[in-house]
């Protein structure tokens, strides 16, 4: 990326939720994404990691204001669309599509296939009824199903054929970026990995931006450019996906990425590196937000707050001690690479040969 | 079929359009056919009451006083002597008429509240719940009785004041349903396509209401029957000396020992008629989800 051509940015977006407001005094906010910034290039796929709860979905949502942030701007092509009119912002979501995680409560189960995917073209009056019609043929194909079943209601469906009716209904409006909140966190591996290789083929038959929030970090090394990690609403690193797995600079990233099982006893040494569950968001730690957590935490951390600084690599880490500690990435000695983590990979591109190799007439089933 | 799977694409036999199969399903439904069979007997027996050989409602024959059913009077006659049978037709007329009509009139100011108040929530749900509420604390016959007589005395008058009495009901259950619709997953997905409000409440929230509706809009109007009933007998409803089953209930609440068939032959037919719309409905219900089979 020498000349950066930034299709999606999120500048100092901030999303509050008030959970208890007394009678008098000041109401309880969980400050579910608190300050991100994130650039995001034209046609790269960017992944946000996170534990559960560190504001990865909301950002998600923020970024096609699903929900309005409480402050900071996203920048889609040159326009801030938090503080657009909602017809404005109507008419963009023409190329801004979303992805969910629940392939069974995201489709509405009162409607047809064909009509779920013909929807966002008439809302957006593409085509004649007939274009129309070809168009949700071609899509179903696109992503393997039958033009047929076009009549068939989703709750004949299992989860990963939904899931494809759901990206077929994303692609239908023909987007310029495509979010996926957990797109594939829902399904079983196995066809995690057939909808990862559909997401990635897609991504470049259209030219697509992916984003991509996710707590698998398999899925995330499998399919990503560069991955942003976030903590209590936080971005705590940002990096070029080898980079990131290979050479982590925050403890943070470094426990997740240690995180990934490893089936074998005694493949792992004591290296339990993150304990404890993350502190309540309602009373954030003073300092440092993940000091009470790391390893490596010094009476700097619990004191003074990190910034976001360059790392190496043309990345980003929020850590006082980034250029310090020496911490272990996922190929830094055979012992912590994780079985699991390689078997999982291998799963994927298994599944990618079969489809590569699948004009002869495929025999596996879903 | 495209190179990114390893699913073979499903044979599917091609299935006729929706219409058809929600009307194919409720036809292969026994009950429901035979809840619609009942009502519409009802119904055609009442639009064909002008054209029957049946002796006029109000015709009274002084011979033939609380009689038991015979040949020349198939279900007797009442403390009057009219014909019972000729009053059940000309009353199947305003009580399937106050049925219907009051729940119509019941959905249709009920449901666009209801659904505004779940899908708007803030001030416009306040305003909304709170005069739900309050219509509520009165209990529904006292509602009815009070609106029909400030309405003025009549069938039509009756009609409305019944709908407006159910209409928290119908607030209350669209509005509680609606909540629920809103916070799935697919709600969140027709914004993120761009569907305006109107249409999300009309394409997403509706067709997802609609089943508990339908039940409880089968059940009111058996309550409606039976209210007009008790209006008629406040001189309120249907005035006399027109029928409806309502009013010759409860005239023959007096003679429940010396002429039992009075009340028998009307209590039957609003059971009959009640059984009728609520096994329809369920049928109804089922054909419509596509999710049953």
């Amino acid at each position: 990326m020498s000349a950066p051509d930034y299709i999606l940015e999120a500048s100092a977006l901030k999303r509050q939720f008030e959970v208890a407001k007394p009678l008098f005094g000041k109401a309880k906010v969980v400050r579910a994404v608190d300050g991100v910034d994130l650039k995001i290039a034209r046609g790269e796929t960017f992944a946000i990691v996170g534990e559960s709860g560190c504001g990865k979905s909301t950002l998600a949502r923020l970024l096609v204001r699903l929900m309005t942030p409480t402050d900071g701007a996203v920048i889609y092509e040159g326009r801030n669309i938090a503080s657009i009119p909602e017809q404005e912002m109507r008419d963009l979501r023409r190329e801004l599509q979303f992805i969910f995680q629940d392939p069974f409560s995201s489709l509405n189960p009162r409607m047809t296939v064909g009509a779920l995917i013909e929807e966002p073209m008439r809302v957006h009056r593409i085509g004649t009824v007939a274009q129309r019609r070809e168009k949700v043929a071609a899509l179903l194909s696109r992503v393997g199903l039958s033009p047929q079943i076009a009549d068939r209601y989703p709750h004949e469906f299992s989860g990963g054929q939904r899931q494809r009716v759901g990206i077929a209904r994303a692609l239908a409006s023909g987007p310029k970026v495509l979010i996926g909140d957990e797109p594939v966190s829902a399904l079983d591996v196995s066809i995690q990995a057939q909808v990862v290789n559909i997401l990635e083929d897609l991504k470049q038959e259209f030219g697509l931006t992916l984003v991509v929030i996710a707590h698998d970090l398999a899925v995330v090394r499998h399919m990503a450019d560069r991955v942003a990690v976030m903590y209590l609403g936080e971005i705590v690193e940002l990096a070029p996906v080898d980079a990131l797995f290979d050479a982590p600079r925050h403890p943070y990233t470094a426990a997740l990425i240690a995180a990934i099982p490893v089936p074998q006893v005694g493949a792992r040494k004591a290296t339990a590196k993150l304990e404890g569950d993350p502190p309540n968001p309602i009373d954030l730690p003073t300092g440092c937000r993940f000091h009470p957590r790391c390893p490596h935490a010094t009476d700097l951390c619990r004191t003074s707050k990190p910034t976001l600084r360059a790392r190496d690599a043309g990345g980003q880490v929020a850590c006082h001690y980034a250029d310090e500690l020496t911490l272990d990435g996922l190929s830094a000695g055979s012992d912590t690479r994780s079985d699991a983590a390689n078997a999982r990979f291998e799963i994927y591109r298994a599944a990618r040969a079969r489809s590569e190799g699948a004009n002869a007439p495929a025999t596996t089933t879903t | 079929m495209s190179a990114v799977t390893d699913t073979p694409a499903e044979t599917v036999a091609v299935l006729p359009p929706k219409q058809s199969r929600v009307w194919a399903k409720l036809r292969r439904n026994r009950s429901a056919m035979f809840g619609a069979g009942l009502v519409s007997v009802f119904v055609i027996v009442a639009l064909l009451a002008p054209v029957l050989p049946i002796p006029g409602p109000a015709e009274t024959d002084w011979g033939a006083v609380r009689k038991a059913p015979s040949a020349a009077h198939w279900l007797g006659t009442d403390e009057i002597g009219r014909d019972i049978l000729s009053r059940m037709i000309w009353g199947a007329q305003a009580s399937l008429l106050a049925g219907v009509v009051s729940v119509a009139i019941a959905l249709a100011i009920g449901i666009p509240l209801g659904v505004l108040a779940g899908y708007c929530r803030g001030w416009t749900d306040a305003v909304i719940s709170r005069l739900t509420e309050a219509l509520l604390a009165a209990p529904f016959l006292i509602l009815a009785i009070a609106l029909a007589a400030f309405l003025g005395p009549s069938l039509t008058n009756a009609m409305i004041a019944i709908g407006l009495s159910a209409v928290p009901i119908f607030i209350r259950l669209a509005r509680a349903q609606t909540m629920l619709v809103v916070t799935e997953d697919y709600v969140e997905g027709a914004h993120a396509v761009g569907l305006t409000h109107p249409a999300i409440i009309w394409r997403y929230v509706l067709p997802n209401i609609v089943p508990p509706l339908l039940v409880q809009a089968t059940l009111t109007i058996a309550t409606a029957i039976i209210a007009e009933a008790s209006l008629s007998f406040l001189g309120l409803g249907q005035q006399p000396p027109a029928p409806s089953w309502g009013s010759m209930l409860n005239t023959a609440k007096a003679f429940l020992e010396q002429a039992p068939w009075m009340a028998m032959w009307p209590g039957i037919a609003i059971f009959l008629v009640v059984l009728g719309f609520n096994l329809f409905g369920d049928g109804l219900r089922d054909a419509l989800d596509p999710r049953d089979h």
